[in-house]
């Protein structure tokens, strides 16, 4: 059907989609919806979490075989959006989701997304939510779905239909090694995501995601880590730790897991594996920030307390995370 | 959006009403409902990209932005909208229980966030999410209240779930 209509686009639960063309940034030409294409299954194949691609969030949050085999994507999808956009929204979507930059977005005038050659006004602007890997002198915008950090240290692959047939890869594959503002997936037209797939393990089933941001809800991460661990006897036997809010796609910290792969579960490993998070790292000077608040997460996954904050930075918690502002709803007689 | 010449006319069945309605193009939900076919405008309209809630509806009883909901895709679809929500509380002639819970707790000022508030509420007990205080903030966390109304609309909602509200960190 795709391949009938050129211009036809895809569409989930068009929560991305929708604001995107109200931003000038998509257009609402043909629409083939996903939705309609019972795409939603989750369920067991062959020792496999097989979750379909036009599920949708709220879905794949309430499903009791996703919170047994892998918490860090409940977790992920909890922290996600809100729950009106998650009872909408797609996984396919969510994993294909344009950046949040505010350049980006919000129309600046040099933006190498939006009209290539122009530049990147981020550089040299706001940088809080810039991306510290695989960044680029064109592009320093982050990825922004929890979901597909959450899915990347589960080892997912993701299941492509297409005009030549079906094929299969890792999830990591699904996005560019290197960030080209003009290509921020991998696939070719006329292909549609048909489902995501990870194994069953104990690591899967212990793992967890860990988001923080300046907000307690509502908000895309400064940083996040997702972390499947298998520490049976005190013995680090499997180790995927990977970040969001930090990459111009989802990423994997290898340099933290081969220090951890195969050792024992002890502080000393945790606090060399949390130094090493910022390899490959190209800081920014408004985002630096992110590089500490990273190697704390990792930190904290390990079950390490953070050492103190040096003189003049912000002051975080004991856990790798800043203290919780003042909620909104606060108790009886508290002000808001 | 020329395309539009192809879509089929939209059936929509709002607060028990079904109405058919002219191919929508690329409207979303949130202009059908407050456009002059349906003229329901209790629904409002505040950030128009899913941010704030303010235009929270039932869509086959989840909630969901109107404001992102392309019309186009729930042909079909029973929605609830603010106005609905008195017959959806089951009390002939009466306000639902969580709009009189509002009014008692003193749960708005302004009142434009209130109509996406209530809708998320009702969309948050149907989903047996208000199981406590803290399960109520972060179930309500996508609607926003620029008056500041956070406490008081939490009381409500918990007040007709019947949970209490009274210890543990705010």
């Amino acid at each position: 059907m795709l391949a009938e209509q050129p211009q036809a686009r895809l569409i989930g639960g068009g929560t991305d989609l929708v604001p995107l063309a109200r931003d000038g940034l998509a257009a609402l030409g043909p629409l083939v919806s996903v939705r309609a294409m019972g795409l939603g299954r989750i369920e067991l194949r062959d020792g496999r979490l097989v979750i379909g691609a036009g599920a949708t969030l709220s879905e794949v949050l309430r499903s009791a075989l996703v919170q047994r085999e892998a918490p860090a994507v409940v977790q992920a999808l909890q922290a996600s959006a809100s729950p009106q956009v998650r009872n909408a929204a797609t996984v396919g979507g969510n994993l294909l989701q344009r950046t949040r930059c505010p350049y980006f977005r919000g129309g600046a005038p040099a933006c190498n997304r939006r009209a290539a050659g122009s530049g990147c006004a981020a550089r040299e602007g706001e940088q809080r939510h810039a991306a510290l890997f695989g960044t680029s002198e064109h592009c320093v915008a982050a990825h922004a779905s929890d979901l597909a950090v959450a899915l990347l240290a589960l080892d997912a692959d993701v299941t492509i239909a297409g005009p030549n047939g079906e094929r299969r890869i890792p999830l990591e594959a699904l996005y560019p090694a290197i960030a080209t503002p003009e290509r921020e997936h991998t696939l070719a037209v006329g292909e549609l995501i048909t489902s995501i797939a990870i194994g069953t393990c104990p690591a899967a089933r212990a793992s967890g995601y860990l988001k923080v941001r300046d907000r307690a809800s509502l908000q895309f991460a400064l940083v996040s880590l997702a972390h499947a661990v298998d520490r049976a006897d005190g013995v680090l036997r499997h180790v995927r730790l990977a970040a969001g809010g930090v990459g111009s796609r989802p990423w994997r910290l290898r340099d933290s897991e081969a220090m951890l792969q195969g050792r024992d579960d002890a502080p000393a490993a945790w606090r060399h594996a949390a130094a090493l998070a910022g390899q490959g790292a190209q800081p920014l000077p408004g985002n630096a920030f992110k590089l500490d608040l990273l190697q704390r997460c990792v930190a904290h996954v390990g079950g390490v307390p953070a050492a103190p904050a040096g003189p003049g930075r912000d002051q975080t918690g004991s856990r790798g995370e800043r203290e919780p502002r003042a909620r909104p709803f606060g108790s009886s007689g508290e002000a808001t | 959006m020329d395309e539009t010449s192809n879509s089929p006319w939209l059936t929509l069945t709002v607060n028990g009403r079904v109405h058919t309605l002219p191919p929508p193009g690329a409207a979303t939900l949130l202009d059908l409902l407050r456009g002059p076919g349906l003229n329901l405008r209790g629904t409002k309209r505040g950030c128009d990209a899913g941010a704030c809630g303010a235009c929270t509806v039932l869509v086959d009883g989840l909630r969901v932005n109107a404001c992102l909901t392309l019309a186009a895709l729930v042909d079909g679809a029973v929605v609830t909208t603010i106005e609905g929500l008195p017959a959806l509380g089951g009390l002939a002639g009466g306000l639902h229980p969580l709009q009189q819970a509002f009014i008692d707790c003193d749960a708005l000022q302004c009142g434009y966030c209130t109509p996406g508030q209530l809708m998320s509420a009702a969309g948050l007990l149907g989903e047996g999410g208000a199981t406590s205080m803290a399960a109520i903030r972060e179930g309500m966390c996508g609607n926003l209240c620029r008056c500041g109304a956070y406490p008081m609309i939490g009381a409500a909602i918990a007040r007709v779930a019947g949970i209490a509200q009274a210890g543990g960190a705010a």
